[in-house]
């Protein structure tokens, strides 16, 4: 247990998350007698959920901002009916309905990030007028038809990586793409590793990093090999490649950037980051326009999946892409989040949907398994939290863990009281 | 030490050799209070000396068995489980924030969990009736039905007099009662506590405000470091403001202070004239026409009783980012400047350390590194990219000048202790190396040792050239540290002191009366 705790990191939670994907996945194999591994199964689950995770990219910013967005079901639906029609009507090429879609989520995320941040409504009462709002758009603009879309705006949603170079019965693009995955992985750690060193810090055992480095790569290579071994035609989907651009973008923002500290600052502390010179009501305004932004793409992926844009597109997806970020690991209270854990927490949802699926279980039972799922891992970070923040691993393997310099709770503890005593006197 | 006329007054209370406790740290040592039916007592003692947690004791907030003493009241040992017991026993605790819900009524706020009922629904006539009684009986002419967020905070204390009055109220204890109230509202509630008086209400009154303790109290009892100190009888020792201050501060000053040599410049930062509004009330003042000015290599100390108005101050200078401006300029080296947000400020050569370092100061979530560079992202990062390596080495570098106590520099913030907390917080704000650093409640919390080596970092800072703002609600820190004091009262500057000028008396004097020094 301590062997895997290092390897992931201290990060219980995160830990918890990936242990309990890999089981559901491996439980779903064993289960539906070898159906979920399948590369026909694999690129479906993630054509059919890259929207929902590409939502869950901009909720977790927007939540650990400490706000909350129920209108991207919506929005998603307004941009692409709006898009659709541009095209079909205006008959603008492709790559303008993307730039018109997005541009119109910059519009809608600049409305309720002006009432959120500038105004001060709490962006719950802001986002659920916008759920009505952009509902109604989606139904005032289409006049509540179906409205198609032509076959190059569908690739986003749908199409594959193509066919280049010579025939290695795999897909060489989809090839070249999990080796590149590998390579980054190796470079990154690698390049941690050594920066870590030479500034003094801890370092884990080069046998930690090794298996670490070795589990992670060989996920990737046969993710790799299942997504260029599937039916002719078929490879990394579209959408999954715009999603990895997104998380690997979002990730660096969220974790390295100027910008994305202040996100984390904001949320963990409004008022001390005030009086550390953060512009809160900027930072607010930004994550509310970036989560309209996201959402526009997501509805016009899904238009291109789909074929068409209907009155009824997004219905619902705000839950799914709260749920998955409250899964990821982020607190209602904000401050806490990771883009990694949502996605993470996203495709939990999504394996255990499909599996449920494969295995035949009506849609009666899976909604109340998904419920159960989603109440038991906050619950899980709740308790964790009122123990001192020791998980059930974190108890079960505190005896084999070092004292790593004794981390003083005790003094805190006494502070505390006397600062409690200090400030009621 | 008591007065010696007991025997002849009904004692109404009792509290006998209480000590309370938390983990660590011993809030009451040993304390006794003595108080006869029918007086005034008043509780004097400086901010954190025990008054409050006493009163919590007395009223069952720390229920039995959390202290030990015993609590003698009408006669009888009590063992109060929580407020609700000592209420029925009719002692009723008015607390310095007050208990009443803005949006509900006067009536319902009177009545709340004590609700009239006849036949299972609540008999409003029947309470609305009653609250009239009340209100006449503490003198305030109002509506029953009026929502309490449209009447003054005078009011509301009247209020909740009416409430402590509907709960036949025996023993009244009021924590800072006028610490919110203006002149004629604190006036015209002091005279309702003579009048309650009449009326064989005992009451405990917990100010800072000497001037009114003299005004109505019949005896005192001084509090000091978690001790009664002894117990006056206003009349019969003919005890003034001087007297109880004496008490108040007596203590010797011991040498815990580095030794530091002032090498101080020329005038640095200048504020004039500056006043600023309440954030909410609309014609509250909380700075009042300040003037000040820090030299360079300067400490000046900043003294003011809790809600004077010094954490007001300071942060209304630093950005605007408390208050409603109203007029004032800031001027560094003779420059005007204008900030109007805590970025200009921060941008300007201004550090502020809040009083209020878990709930202003600190994001509990983030790990060392991260808050101590939190305040000038910009100087490690390249294109808006932070550079991890230059804030670890940041990060590292402040640990060891600083001598934090901590395992790494990616501990969380959460697991230091208090000392080793406002070390990380001084190190964020010297990492954007600031000209004027204003320091609110520095020590707040911390241990001895933890002092010391804050105090000889705020030397330090000063040796550079930098002009440093100390506020503290501890007289003998101010002392030892400041080269000039200032006084500050209800929002005003009350005085200035040189280092060789000032005594805890003297300063005491200023802050607790609106009178200008000869200094």
């Amino acid at each position: 247990m301590n062997a895997l705790k290092k390897l992931f990191g201290g990060n219980t939670r995160q830990f918890g998350m990936i242990f309990a994907l890999v089981a559901l996945i491996v439980f779903f194999q064993f289960a539906t007698d070898g159906r979920t591994l399948t590369p026909g199964n694999v690129i479906n689950l993630f054509n059919g959920n890259s929207y929902i995770l590409i939502l869950a990219i901009g909720m977790v910013l927007v939540i650990i901002a400490g706000h909350i967005d129920l209108s991207v079901g919506s929005v998603a639906a307004f941009v692409g009916v709006t898009v659709a029609l541009a095209i079909r009507d205006w008959g603008i090429p492709w790559y303008a309905g993307i730039l018109l879609g997005l541009g119109l989520g910059v519009l809608i995320g600049a409305w309720q990030g002006f009432w959120t941040a500038y105004v001060g409504i709490p962006a719950f009462i802001v986002t659920l007028a916008g759920m009505l709002l952009f509902r109604g758009f989606n139904q005032f603009v289409g006049k509540s038809n179906t409205i198609p879309v032509p076959a190059d705006f569908q690739y986003i949603g749908s199409g594959y990586l193509p066919e280049v170079g010579p025939n290695t019965g795999f897909n060489n693009l989809t090839l070249l793409l999990g080796l590149l995955g590998v390579a980054f992985v190796v470079f990154s750690e690698l390049r941690a590793r050594r920066t870590a060193k030479a500034l003094g810090a801890e370092v884990p055992e080069g046998w930690v990093m090794g298996t670490k480095l070795a589990l992670v790569c060989g996920a990737i290579l046969y993710a790799t090999y299942l997504f260029a071994t599937g039916r002719p035609g078929t490879s990394f989907p579209i959408p999954g490649l715009i999603l990895a651009v997104l998380v690997l973008v979002y990730g660096f923002i969220s974790s390295k950037t100027v910008v994305g500290r202040h996100v984390y600052a904001v949320g963990g502390n409004r008022h001390a980051a005030e009086l550390s010179g953060v512009q809160s009501k900027k930072v607010n305004f930004l994550v509310m326009m970036n989560m309209a932004i996201l959402a526009g793409l997501a509805g016009m992926i899904f238009v291109g999946r789909s074929t068409a844009s209907g009155p009824f597109d997004g219905v619902g997806w705000e839950l799914d892409a709260i749920a998955a970020v409250f899964i990821g690991g982020a607190a209602v209270t904000g401050g806490v989040g990771t883009v990694i854990g949502s996605i993470v927490g996203g495709l939990v949802m999504a394996v255990l949907n499909n599996g449920l699926q494969l295995l035949g279980v009506g849609a009666d039972l899976t909604q109340i398994i998904k419920g159960l799922v989603l109440l038991i891992a906050v619950a899980f970070d709740v308790y964790n939290k009122s123990q001192g923040k020791r998980s059930i691993i974190g108890l079960l393997t505190q005896n084999f863990n070092r004292p790593s310099g004794g981390a003083p709770l005790q003094p805190d503890e006494v502070t505390s009281t006397k600062e409690t005593i200090a400030r009621e006197a | 030490m008591t007065s010696e006329n007991t025997h002849k007054d009904p004692v109404i209370l009792e509290m006998r050799s209480i000590t309370k406790e938390f983990p660590g740290v011993k809030a009451l040592a040993d304390v006794n209070l003595r108080v006869k039916a029918g007086e005034i007592h008043a509780i004097c003692g400086e901010n954190g000396a025990g008054k409050s947690t006493l009163m919590k004791v007395l009223s069952g907030v720390y229920p039995f068995g959390t202290y030990t003493g015993d609590i003698v009241y009408q006669a009888e040992v009590q063992q109060f489980k929580d407020i609700r017991a000592s209420e029925h026993a009719g002692i009723v605790i008015i607390h310095q924030e007050l208990a009443l819900i803005p949006e509900l009524s006067i009536t319902e706020n009177i009545f709340l969990g004590n609700e009239p009922v006849k036949r299972g629904v609540i008999d409003w006539a029947e309470a609305r009736t009653r609250t009239r009684e009340l209100l006449a009986r503490v003198g305030l002419r109002e509506d029953p039905d009026t929502p309490i967020k449209e009447i003054g905070v005078g009011k509301q204390q009247l209020v909740e007099i009416a409430k402590a009055l509907n709960k036949s109220v025996k023993l009244l204890i009021l924590d800072e009662p006028t610490a919110a109230l203006n002149e004629s509202d604190s006036q015209h509630l002091l005279d309702l506590i003579l009048g309650l008086k009449g009326r064989g209400i005992t009451s405990i009154i917990i100010s800072h405000k000497l001037n009114e303790i003299e005004q109505i109290a019949d005896s005192i009892t001084i509090i000091r470091d978690g001790k009664s100190i002894e117990t006056l009888d206003v009349k019969a020792d003919g005890v003034d403001e001087d007297r109880i201050i004496k008490g108040m501060v007596g203590r010797t000053l011991e040498s815990r202070f580095p030794d530091h040599e002032p090498k101080i410049g020329e005038v640095l930062f200048e504020v004039k004239n500056w006043t600023v509004g309440h954030p909410q009330v609309q014609d509250r003042l909380v700075c009042k026409g300040s003037n000040f000015f820090v030299r360079r290599g300067e400490i000046v100390g900043f003294a003011g009783l809790m809600g004077a108005g010094r954490t007001e101050l300071a942060r209304s200078v630093f950005g605007r980012s408390y208050g409603r401006f109203i007029t004032g300029s800031i001027y560094k080296n003779g420059k005007e400047l204008h900030l109007k947000s805590v970025k200009q400020a921060i941008d300007a050569g201004l550090g502020y350390v809040t009083e209020d370092r878990k709930s202003l100061g600190l994001n509990l979530l983030d790990d060392i590194k991260t808050t101590t560079v939190s305040a000038a992202l910009h100087k490690i990062s390249k294109h808006f990219v932070v550079d991890a390596n230059k804030e670890f080495t940041v990060a590292e570098q402040y640990r060891k000048s600083l001598r934090t106590k901590t395992p790494s520099v990616e501990e969380g913030v959460a697991k230091l202790s208090g000392g080793n907390q406002q070390k990380v917080v001084l190190a964020k704000w010297m990492f954007t190396d600031p000209d004027l650093l204003i320091l609110d409640e520095p020590t707040r919390g911390i241990d001895v040792g933890a002092k010391y080596e804050i105090y000889g970092i705020i030397q330090q800072l000063a040796n550079q050239g930098k002009g440093v703002i100390v506020i503290s609600s501890e007289l003998p820190e101010l002392l030892g540290l400041s080269d000039r004091i200032y006084t500050i009262f209800e929002g005003a500057i009350t005085g200035v002191l040189n280092k060789d000028e000032a005594s805890q008396e003297s300063l005491m004097k200023l802050m607790t009366s609106a009178r200008k020094a000869a200094a």
